[in-house]
């Protein structure tokens, strides 16, 4: 698949935004600037972006908890997700969902959501309408190797594989369901293979190789758009921080080894795509600093816009409410 | 007695039972580390067969009590937040609550379901809310929502030992509060309300987290030459009824504290039941104090809107007071 120069540096810069964004908000976080649960998708950039690059903006995703990377890659504006994740009027939510419900239904991101497996059922359903309406639109739903033991996985997979719809389920397998390893809770160890049970293809792939992601996610892309059904992608990536920000506060003893955290940052899913773009001689090292840059601009417009817009009314509560 | 957090309160219950009753075993979560605190060597004391991490399945392992419990176990199983039992109501509310009934009385339920509930700050309507007010009307379980350290381990133990499923709402903002609490064998009965101070003018009914808010309040109003009595029911299922009569009997003015909605709170039903039973007794109307009926909004000048705090009752003792 030749994947055009504008397109390789569109990922780039969108695994740039997510990337700084959360290493900013990480910081944000520990400086007690932000209020509730700050999940972190550091290290799993790939896998948001090469699905969203396969994606049209009238598509849908779904998100979960870890939900900054997805409505990023699908070109969320970062200005409003920060004033969101500070609980302020101007913020995508105006303040009513903050860090695990970013939603821009303009840019088809029907929502990041608090509940684990929350997403799966609504993507099915994202899906069914535009088998309803007869429109040619896909739904990516992205969730995680622990959601993809709850019951609303089995029974979505199984309502999308006999309904035909044009769904891509999306798990992003980063090893742990906050402190328990997936392979001690996955029955059978692959989640790939459970397409096979209801009649998707299924494929496990390297999930830090935005390629690779960008060729599996387009090739079940025109599946679904032609009519013929909803695929599994399993994604095999790693978080690199904790569960939430200040895990440490939750103590316990430690889950996982410092050698692993260490083997799998190695295996950067953007220093690799950098180095690739560039042996490939397609792409100049100048040209991949001026994303940063801009990226690092936008980003300081998006804290100062968070930080000087105001809270909500408290007489706010009451909106929103019903329709 | 040692002065120790809610959260050890709760594991020294825990660990109690547990040594006690060999047909105990815990199942949730990352159970084995433990999320919202944790009893140092507690894994190892009981090792892989009497502490299991359940996979992300609520539907699932709330499920497995049900059918563990009536195989001859008595587990203990954590739902994270009380807003994951959503995802598990048919095992709970048609199947844990009911089929000691559908059963002629044949299945045992001895199940204790640990939750933590409310709101925490910046949590977001999905993870701050109280659930025990769906629960109500669901005949077949029992409630119990600890408003302190003592209490809690005192209402865990008897849950456990008790043979019905009990569902016990531990509230995270109270994770850390300390006080004495008994050694060994603490039990608090369930359907066994506490007065927690004494008082002549107003009577404050609290629930979990409210309770210490209104002693906060009751404290206060003392200098104003206001005497407050609180009382914690402790149980919402089974109610103390004649505890909270007595009171009302006593003050003639009832004001009911609790964090849930107000649409179908606790607040609602032990004030029609104070209505029902205790109308001869009121020289005013009944005041509930509780959420505003929107969903726990994520910013926290919004959250403090709707999530009742010291203040809210304090203005409702002073109209009940007139
Ligand atoms: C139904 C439900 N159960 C439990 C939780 C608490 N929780 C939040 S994230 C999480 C782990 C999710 O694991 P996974 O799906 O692998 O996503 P990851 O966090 O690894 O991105 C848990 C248990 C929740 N939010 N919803
Ligand atoms: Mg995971």
């Amino acid at each position: 698949m030749d994947i055009g120069k504008e397109l390789l540096l569109e990922m780039y810069r969108r695994m740039q935004r997510i990337r700084q964004f959360e290493t900013r908000l990480k910081d944000l976080t520990i400086r007690s600037e932000i209020p509730g649960f700050i999940h972190l998708s550091i290290g799993e950039e790939a896998s948001a972006v090469g699905v969203c690059a396969a994606l049209r903006p009238t598509d849908r995703i779904t998100s979960t908890h870890r939900g900054h990377g997805h409505p990023i890659a699908k070109g969320g504006e970062l200005k409003r997700m920060l004033a969101e994740i500070y609980g302020r009027r101007t913020g995508y939510c105006k303040g009513k969902g903050g860090s695990m419900h970013i939603v821009d239904y303009s840019l088809g991101i029907l929502g990041a959501n608090g509940i684990v497996g929350g997403g799966i059922p609504i993507a099915t359903g994202s899906a069914l309408a535009a088998r309803v309406m007869k429109r040619d639109d896909v739904t990516a739903c992205f969730f995680g190797d622990g959601a993809a033991n709850e019951g609303t996985f089995h029974e979505s997979l199984n309502l999308a594989g006999v309904l035909k719809l044009p769904v891509i389920y999306v798990c992003e397998n980063n090893g742990y369901q906050v402190f328990t390893s997936a392979a001690s809770v996955t029955a059978g160890g692959s989640i790939a293979a459970r397409a096979q049970a209801y009649g998707m293809p299924g494929f496990a792939l390297d999930g830090n190789d935005v390629l690779e992601v960008y060729r599996y996610a387009s090739n079940a892309v025109a599946r679904a758009r032609a009519g013929e059904g909803p695929t599994l992608l399993e994604c095999r990536t790693y978080r690199w921080e904790g569960h939430v920000v200040g895990e440490n506060a939750f103590g316990g003893r430690p889950y996982r080894s410092e050698e692993e955290v260490a083997a799998w940052k190695a295996r950067c899913p953007i220093v690799q795509f950098e180095k690739r773009m560039l042996e490939s001689g397609r792409v100049s090292r100048e040209e991949l600093d001026q994303l940063i840059a801009q990226t690092q601009a936008e980003l300081d417009a998006a804290v100062e816009f968070a930080r000087s817009s105001p809270l909500p009314d408290p007489s706010e509560a009451a909106a929103d409410i019903y329709g | 007695m040692a002065r120790i957090t809610f959260i050890q309160a709760i594991f020294e219950g825990l660990i109690e039972e547990m040594e006690r009753d060999p047909s105990t075993f815990v199942l949730g979560l990352d159970v084995t580390r433990g999320t919202f605190g944790r009893a140092a060597g507690f894994f190892e004391r009981f090792g892989p067969e009497r502490i299991l991490d359940m996979p992300l399945s609520e539907a699932g392992f709330v499920g497995a009590a049900v059918g563990a419990a009536m195989a001859g176990t008595r587990p203990i199983c954590e739902v994270q937040f009380a807003s994951f039992f959503y995802c598990a109501f048919d095992q709970l509310c048609n199947q844990a609550a009911k089929l000691r009934y559908m059963s002629g009385g044949q299945a045992r339920l001895p199940i204790t379901f640990r939750t933590r509930c409310g709101a925490v700050g910046g949590a977001a309507a999905q993870h701050s809310e109280t659930v025990y007010p769906q629960l109500l009307s669901v005949p077949g379980l029992k409630l119990a929502v600890p408003s302190g350290p003592a209490d809690a381990k005192g209402l865990l133990k008897s849950a456990i030992r008790d043979d019905n499923p009990v569902v016990v709402f531990e509230h995270l903002a109270l994770g850390g509060s300390r006080e004495e609490v008994p050694e060994g064998e603490h039990l608090v009965a369930l359907g066994k309300a506490a007065v927690k101070r004494e008082g002549r003018d107003v009577t404050v009914i609290a629930i979990g987290a409210m309770v210490p808010k209104a002693l906060a309040m009751a404290q206060r109003l003392a200098s104003d030459g206001i005497s407050v009595e609180v009382i914690d029911p402790r149980t919402l299922i089974p109610l103390d009824e004649q505890a909270i009569l007595a009171s009302v009997s006593k003050t003639n003015r009832v004001v009911i504290a609790d964090e849930a909605h107000l649409h179908g709170s606790a607040a609602s039903e032990i004030g029609c039941m104070i209505a029902e039973k205790g109308f001869d007794y009121l020289d005013a109307p009944i005041k509930r104090v509780a959420a505003m009926d929107a969903p726990v909004p994520f910013s926290p000048p919004l959250e403090k809107a709707v999530i009742p705090g010291e203040q809210a009752i304090e203005r409702a003792v002073r109209e009940v007071l007139g």
